[in-house]
């Protein structure tokens, strides 16, 4: 119906934005009557996702008049930024900023530079930024994941945990149910994507793929690559998190930092 | 007991967080198997002084002395063991009995013998309890099995927090009991926080009364309790 609307291409794609927008607002608004409330963090989400992609666009299309190695410095930045917005999963957690962009980097770097060293990753702008940036997007999505649910398991078993220092494990031991719990926990979308890939959902990538003349068969070999880059990444990005963390939450003296009501900075 | 040695030795030690101080200037020695007791309201600093003494929280001044050795010397782990804590709710690991009493050897790479287990057992009120799953037991009996975990790493002291506050009336009493024969059987030093004066009356050698974080009157049972 919209294409019959806007003939112009921006404006249908303004449109189609619109719609989605708007049938995101009302599962808000579904979830507001279950006293749920996600408005302003949606509102907030779909605006800055909207002009981010849209200023990725623009810079895309600097890009790619531009040298092969720029793509390599959009990355970097798209690293910190994904090291930004996952922190925001683990308010609390003392040197989350660090630890996030350190995995992120670790995890979807490496896969990424691997990747394109072995040829399975084009150097082409057009196929570098697309491909890195989903290996990013979904280390960063692991790693509010880890974050998570490692915060709240620790708050929840503070008692549990003191008790194993007090009768003298290490912090490593200490924590480990956590952590562990924490890693399998954080791994189960990528799993679920490799799972259900071809069955529940076909990736966009393999449509532009077939758009821009590859073969069907190379194409959706090319999906199975790019969920396993995505799991290798964010399995990877896991398990530097959960390795750095457990250092942030205790002292040099074995304390744990994490607790409820309790200001890890005033006890320093 | 003054000629016995000082096990343990707080030096004006002091916790503080924010602009409040829970734990203030205290200074206290406690004798080899000598049996402290420390008293006061809910606030007064009785939990936070305890966990100063197992270092769970770090002094912001002076320290403590474990056998004459300031125990910023020892490593955590050590110190730990040496000083064995007993925390108001027992804190029992998913597993067996057994599993949960072999914890703090395991963490130094030993293994809990099942004859020392099932000793440790029978001494706590619980033989034949050595493979039971420790989701199915009360909580006297939990608590019970958190004594004789603690007990598994032989430590020279004991820190009890509020042993028995979880408990029910019977469970409380077969508890303290159990922790009173315990201490003297083994000449344990033991340090134990409670709102409960009469039972510190009962079970303890000396009393240190807390107010605000601060030492209000220390001495003997009968000298603050009796006076």
């Amino acid at each position: 119906m919209l294409n019959r609307v806007f003939t112009d291409q921006l404006q249908l794609g303004l449109g189609q934005s619109a719609a989605a927008a708007l049938l995101a607002f009302a599962v808000v608004l579904l979830a507001r009557g279950r006293k749920v409330h996600l408005e302003g963090e949606a509102a907030v989400a779909l605006v800055r996702g909207l002009v981010q992609i849209i200023a990725v666009g623009s810079v895309l299309v600097v890009l790619l008049r531009g040298p092969r190695w720029t793509g390599a410095f959009l990355l970097g930045a798209m690293i910190l930024a994904a090291g930004a917005i996952s922190t925001k999963r683990a308010k609390g957690i003392p040197g989350s900023y660090l630890v996030s962009t350190y995995s992120i980097a670790c995890g979807a770097g490496s896969v990424i530079a691997i990747m394109t060293w072995l040829g399975v990753i084009d150097t082409a702008i057009t196929s570098l930024i697309p491909v890195g940036s989903m290996l990013i997007a979904n280390a960063m999505n692991t790693n509010g994941l880890v974050l998570n649910r490692f915060h709240s398991d620790v708050l929840a078993h503070v008692g549990e945990i003191e008790t194993a220092l007090a009768l003298g494990a290490s912090p490593r031991q200490s924590i480990a149910p956590y952590i562990q719990t924490s890693f399998e926990t954080s791994l189960i979308p990528a799993i679920d994507s490799l799972r259900s890939l071809g069955i529940v959902w076909i990736p966009g990538l393999m449509a532009g793929m077939l758009l821009s003349g590859s073969r069907p068969i190379y194409a959706a070999i090319y999906q199975f690559v790019v969920l396993t880059m995505i799991f290798a990444a964010s399995g990877l990005t896991s398990l530097v998190s959960t390795m750095l963390i457990r250092k942030h939450v205790f002292t040099s003296a074995d304390q744990l930092l994490l607790r409820p009501g309790f200001s890890h900075k005033l006890s320093e | 007991m003054p000629d016995l040695p000082v096990v343990l030795r707080t030096d004006h030690l002091t916790r503080s967080v924010g602009d409040r101080r829970l734990v203030d200037n205290i200074t206290v020695e406690i004798r080899s198997g000598e049996f402290l007791a420390v008293v006061g309201s809910s606030g007064s600093g009785k939990s936070s002084f305890l966990r100063l003494l197992n270092r769970l929280d770090e002094p912001t001044a002076g320290t403590v002395l474990l056998e004459g050795v300031d125990y910023r010397q020892i490593p955590p782990c050590e110190l730990r063991r040496k000083v064995g804590m007993v925390t108001q709710r027992a804190f029992l690991f998913p597993g067996t009995v057994h599993e949960n009493l072999g914890f703090g050897p395991r963490q130094r790479g030993e293994e809990l013998s099942v004859a020392l287990a099932q000793e440790l057992l029978t001494r706590v009120g619980l033989p034949g309890y050595l493979s039971r799953d420790v989701a199915n037991l009360s909580g006297g009996e939990a608590q019970r099995i958190s004594i004789a975990r603690a007990l598994a790493n032989t430590p020279t002291v004991l820190l009890l927090d509020e042993p028995t506050s979880a408990l029910d009336e019977a469970s409380k009493i077969g508890v303290e009991d159990l922790i009173h024969s315990i201490i003297r059987e083994r000449s344990l030093t033991c340090v134990m926080v409670t709102h409960d004066v009469a039972q510190a009356a009962r079970m303890a050698t000396g009393v240190m009364m807390l107010e605000g974080g601060r030492v209000i009157k220390a001495g003997s049972v009968k000298e603050v309790l009796h006076a």
